[in-house]
């Protein structure tokens, strides 16, 4: 590690190990690349190892995914199961379905891995899906982070698309009254959507086809996707190195951490293992996708609870949730001769559509609102970004009733309610949800950043009552100490941004427009506690017990 | 708005207001100072720290043992349910414990024994001005040297060419599959050489005499003959399937035109939900509904499989069926109407059959 | 078959056949069975069941079917639903209904076998109809493979393919079928209780509903290959377990790894 040669005499590596360094060191330059990464520091957050989990999981779908194709056999071809799986002894299936089985009942580890394989596939999108969270509520899209953000959310679709085609490849009962959901999903397409069916499963469905292709997208196309992405994504975090939430020392000029080596190196190392321990305890205590239940792939038969994977459950339940008649009105009807399905259509692309439009928009939204163009680096506490923040609850909200809805008759048969009825509150919730969110996150943040400006004035609740010479009882709070205090007051807190006019002195309506929205975000502001206010608490605080209500100052 | 550490003057007001952005803000009073750990000082805590870490890494390698036992010493042969739950347990605990020990062993040991000082690093311009500059510089004399603007005639025809240059790549996908042509608006149902098609059975095949069809029975039915089929039998079978069922004449209300498709209150409705196309395969004898388990649309049976509830738009094609010579229940006719999802050639192809 | 379905529903037929039924038990049987029925009947019922039985249903039945159980606004008739009907519907507890609602639950029996017999062989006595399975039916040793595929195209929709049960409409469930004994599940199917469509004997085949039961009892004295099965309800059980355990253990992991060392 140490070749480096100087100008005067060539360096001489002394051991073995050291001149098989040297040779390749001299050869490819690893030293100023060491020089430059070695040390490079990384913040210590719980909440920022999601993505880690993700790229973890992906490594885990890789390694497991190619151990099954060793054994998978993609073909629709018609066969007699020949296994050792007796409930299915000698039923006619499709090749895929009976490799499938194969590997679950015949091969050793083969039931393992397909179990690490979909546990790793399920865990790979939700920690996709909470680390965009986390990045989200924390405000590290902004600026120089937006289009990091960007990939993230297409590494996002494309890990739904590779866990679809990955679902579908057995074969089996309950893929394929998915895939015929998927058919009928494309030939509600206007213009297209026959042609688009005929072309995708190479005729008629089933066909014989699907298969074949699918697997071609999961193992090739997909993938590779997915790894040009991470390549993408991880070499703009190096350009921007990691955010870092706030506090003591930390600002946007710096990022305050432990350096890679050893300790970081040696904690996401580590973590990799972790990852990979978890997803093994799953695989093996626990059964997922038990494809010898469903049998195989037929199109007559169909099983209760007909789900497809957590991830595109929102969408399945935004099917479900759609009414196809109201009041006598048809969301199907004839125009020009032609048949538009929209109690398909609609559910199927608007929610989805709407979820990832404002997802991939949302930082160029914000910064229009905001007019903050400024390079963040130091991350929002999400109560501190109260509008931001219900902003992402109430979508999240949206989402989850959706997510609800494709288990709706799952949560009538557990709670024992009406199937009907949990279908008529969901359609309700569609549409008052998002709002009790966005309205109870909002006032629940501001509550939380009046809380911290309380502490930060008035110290801790100590919950010691002491009585004063003169009778009165008060609790005693402990001050903080400075570093904590900072803790609590080293935000911003942006107020309204009103209209200006522009070079031609004219306030346009789309800048009236911006201020307005500008109004609504910034309009409920709990502003950061000041110096002269902890002094002027200071000055009362042998009282302040009663007089802390007095002392909050909010703005509105 | 500034910067958020601006040194601006004091402002003795407690209430922040709009465009009052100069309110004295707290100092940075930087990184904490380090606290020691225990191992730090006590050289007995960090040996103590040290066995621990031995002992995870001790615990992956008996995994890694577990596993290759549970791999090598159990023999699928016997094909017992148990024996591949017991191997597939011990390969997966084996698997977790070989890695938990790893990982956990290493985390250990860096947040025990590596240093814990946390430490600053300046961020730098992700670019700088005079970068941007000599960039700039740089693509004006590539585009200067290639002459593309000076010569519009080559840059209209290399923009041209290469917009077009895709569409073989396009039209290559042509075969991915035949033209759909009228091929979903007819199954198998349709009368062959003359002799109309008897309902059998699913899935072995048998053909089923009206009088088997008892009231509150529910039937799962494909056509004759497609059992024998050598190609393309689930695509038949994906639009062929039907549900029979008998119910009381009297609470069937069939509309002009339709009163002889069914038979002695015997009625055979398709079983392709006209939503997205799952099986739409409970029947509730009592309520005389059909469900559809996936998203749940409800049919009337009474009203000719009126949509009653769910996302369905569209009744239930019904089948036209009747008794033949020996008893036997046999398709009439074709469905008059393509089933299964909706198209957006649905509507032509319907008027195409009852034409 | 049509036109004894026709004659069944006459009320003379049924009160002809109920006065039948209390002078010839079990006589009558034998010549009364068709091909809906089970081929023979396993219990022989003695005139004193019938008689006791008669008692039990007038004293527990009768409110809502009537006496001489023809049926009245709270519960339909029972002529003609034969043993089976009886045995399955008052063998898992269904029946007495606890109160009126969108379905019979099951819960504990209130009468003991003796009792359930005696009402079977009374309900039994007034009309031809399914009775009870024969042994060798139940005997669980079927083809498992073709009663899955069976399973899967005759219940499964309903019932789920793991026989974890399903949701109906407006509050009304197929059960799980677990823990049902071999018996029940050949009279359910033979009799169709509630909303459940009947699968009688030239639909179902009695060894087609032999294999059936055979292959649901195989795949629950299996258990899952994979370890502990989440109830078997598919995706959705899985996902809540990823969301909630495998996430839930992961960030435990993470608190702990940027957590630091006293």
């Amino acid at each position: 590690m140490s070749a480096k040669s100087t100008a005067e005499a060539p360096f001489v590596a002394k051991t073995k190990v050291g001149r098989v360094t040297d040779f390749v060191d001299s050869r490819v330059g690893g030293s100023p690349i060491l020089r430059e990464f070695g040390r490079k520091v990384f913040p210590d957050h719980w909440s920022f190892m999601f993505g880690e989990v993700a790229l973890y999981s992906f490594i885990i779908l890789l390694l497991s995914g190619t151990f099954l194709t060793f054994f998978f056999d993609p073909s629709m071809a018609e066969t007699h199961y020949q296994g050792s799986y007796t409930p299915l002894y000698n039923v006619e299936m499709s090749v895929a379905y009976s490799s499938s089985l194969n590997i679950s009942f015949d091969i050793r580890g083969g039931l393992f891995m397909r179990q690490v394989h979909h546990w790793a596939a399920l865990l790979f999108v939700a920690s996709l899906g909470v680390h965009m969270l986390r990045v989200f509520f924390t405000g590290a899209f902004r600026r120089p982070r937006e289009m990091n953000w960007v990939v993230g959310g297409v590494l996002l679709i494309l890990a739904m698309a590779a866990g679809f085609t990955g679902y579908s490849l057995p074969d089996d009962l309950l893929s394929g009254n998915g895939l015929r959901i998927i058919d009928g999903v494309i030939k509600s397409i206007p213009v297209i959507g026959t042609y688009t069916s005929f072309f995708l499963f190479g005729g008629e469905f089933p066909g014989t086809a699907i298969i074949g292709r699918l697997y071609v997208l999961h193992i090739l196309l997909v993938p590779a996707l997915i790894l040009l992405m991470i390549v993408i994504h991880l070499f703009m975090v190096v350009i921007h190195k990691h955010t870092q939430y706030p506090g003591p020392g930390r600002n946007d000029g710096n990022v305050v951490g432990y350096p890679l080596g050893p300790v970081y190196a040696a904690k996401a190392g580590g973590f990799f293992f972790i990852v990979f321990g978890v997803i093994a305890i799953m695989a093996a205590a626990f059964t997922i996708n038990p494809i010898w239940n469903y049998g195989p792939y037929d199109p007559s038969p169909v099983s209760a609870g007909t789900q497809p994977d957590w991830y595109i459950g929102f969408v399945d339940g935004a099917l479900r949730l759609m009414p196809g008649v109201v009041n006598g009105f048809h969301f199907e009807y004839v125009i020009f001769g032609y048949t538009l399905t929209l109690n398909v259509l609609l559910p199927a692309l608007v929610p989805a559509g709407i979820i990832f439009t404002v997802l991939f928009m949302y930082p160029w939204i914000e910064r229009w609102i905001t007019k903050d163009d400024r390079e963040h680096h130091v991350l929002d506490r999400p109560r501190n970004a109260p509008t931001r923040t219900a902003i992402g609850v109430a979508g999240f909200t949206w989402y989850c009733v959706m997510w609800a809805a494709a288990g709706s008759d799952l949560i009538a048969t557990h709670f024992h309610v009406s199937l009907n009825d949990v279908t008529y509150w969901l359609r309700a919730l569609f549409f008052l949800g998002p709002v009790i969110a966005f309205v109870v996150t909002k006032r629940v943040a501001l509550a939380l950043q009046r809380k911290d400006r309380e502490i930060a004035l008035h110290g801790r609740e100590t919950g010691r009552i002491v009585r004063l010479p003169h009778g009165e009882f008060i609790e005693v709070h402990a001050p903080l100490d400075e570093y904590k205090r900072y803790k609590l007051v080293g935000f911003e807190s942006p107020s309204v941004l009103p209209a200006v006019p522009n070079e031609h002195g004219i306030v346009t309506r789309k800048e009236k427009r911006r201020a307005a929205l500008s109004k609504w975000f910034f309009e409920d502001r709990v502003a950061p506690a000041t110096p002269a206010e902890l002094e002027a608490a200071h000055g009362h605080a042998h009282h302040e017990a009663i007089e802390t209500a007095e002392q909050k100052s909010l703005s509105h | 708005m500034g910067n958020h550490s601006d040194g601006s003057p004091s402002h003795s007001g407690t209430v922040a207001t709009a465009g009052q952005n100069e309110v004295e803000k707290f100092q940075d009073p930087g990184l904490p100072p380090h606290r020691l750990r225990l191992a730090d000082t006590d050289p007995r805590a960090a040996k103590r720290a040290e066995r621990q870490v031995a002992i995870l890494f001790g615990a992956s390698i008996v995994g890694t043992f577990i596993f290759l036992v549970a791999y090598f010493a159990i023999d699928l042969g016997d094909s017992s349910i148990a024996t591949i739950r017991t191997q597939n347990l011990l390969l997966g605990l084996g698997t977790a414990f070989a890695m938990l020990g790893i990982g956990t062993g290493i985390v250990h040991w860096a947040k025990a024994l590596m240093p814990d000082h946390e430490v600053s690093e300046e961020r730098h311009a992700i670019r700088h001005e005079e970068d941007r500059q000599a960039a700039v510089r740089i693509v004006d004399d590539i585009v200067e040297e290639t002459g593309i603007k000076r010569r519009p005639l080559i840059r209209n025809t290399l923009i041209g060419a290469i917009a077009l240059a895709p569409l073989p790549a396009v039209a290559i996908f042509g075969d991915l599959g035949p033209r759909p042509d009228d091929k979903l608006a007819h199954t198998m149902w349709a009368p062959q050489d003359g002799k109309l098609k008897r309902l059998t059975r699913d899935p072995d095949g048998t053909p089923i005499k009206a009088s088997d069809v008892t009231i509150g029975s529910a039937f799962h039915v494909i056509p004759e003959g497609l059992n024998e089929l050598h190609e393309g039998k689930l695509n038949e079978k994906a639009k062929a399937v039907v549900l029979l069922m008998r119910l009381n004449p009297e609470s069937l209300n069939p509309s002009p035109g339709r009163e002889d498709w069914g038979y002695n209150g015997i009625v055979a409705y398709s079983k392709i939900c006209t939503h997205v196309g799952c099986p739409v395969a409970l029947y509730e004898q009592q309520t005389h509904h059909l469900l559809c388990p996936c998203h749940q649309s409800t049919f009337d049976l009474t009203q000719e499989c009126k949509v009653i509830f769910g996302p369905a738009s569209r009744p239930l094609p019904q089948l036209p069926i009747a008794v033949d010579a020996e008893g036997y229940l046999v398709a009439t006719s074709d469905f008059k109407e393509p089933v299964g999802p909706s198209y957006w050639e649905r509507d032509q192809h319907e008027r195409q059959i009852n034409s | 078959m049509k036109a004894l379905s026709q004659k069944r529903r006459h009320p003379l037929a049924a009160i002809a056949l109920l006065l039948m039924g209390l002078l010839v038990t079990g006589g009558l049987y034998a010549v009364a069975t068709t091909v809906n029925q089970a081929k023979a009947q396993t219990t022989d019922y003695s005139a004193s069941d019938v008689e006791e039985g008669g008692k039990l249903f007038a004293a527990n039945c009768a409110t809502c079917h009537g006496m001489g159980a023809s049926g009245t606004k709270d519960g339909p008739s029972l002529v003609g639903v034969g043993a089976a009907a009886v045995d399955f519907q008052v063998g898992t507890g269904r029946m007495p209904m606890q109160m009126n609602g969108p379905q019979a639950y099951e819960k504990p029996r209130q009468f003991n076998e003796e009792q359930t017999k005696q009402l079977s062989a009374y309900v039994a006595s007034l009309g031809p109809g399914p009775s009870i399975p024969e042994e060798h039916l139940l005997d669980e040793k079927g083809n498992a493979a073709e009663g899955g595929e069976l399973f899967r195209v005759n219940c499964a929709m309903c019932h789920n393919a793991a026989a974890a049960g399903g949701a109906l409409t407006r509050g009304k469930f197929a059960p799980a079928l677990a823990d049902v004994s071999g018996k029940h599940i050949y009279e359910a199917m033979a009799t169709g209780p509630q909303n459940m469509p009947v699968f009688n004997d030239t639909n179902i085949s009695p060894e087609g509903k032999r294999d059936i039961i055979t292959y649901l009892k195989q795949i629950e004295a299996n258990g899952s290959p994979g370890g502990a099965d989440l109830g078997a309800i598919g995706p959705v059980a899985e996902g809540l377990f990823v969301w909630v355990a495998g996430l839930g253990v992961i960030i435990a992991f993470t608190i702990w790894l940027t957590s630091r060392t006293s």
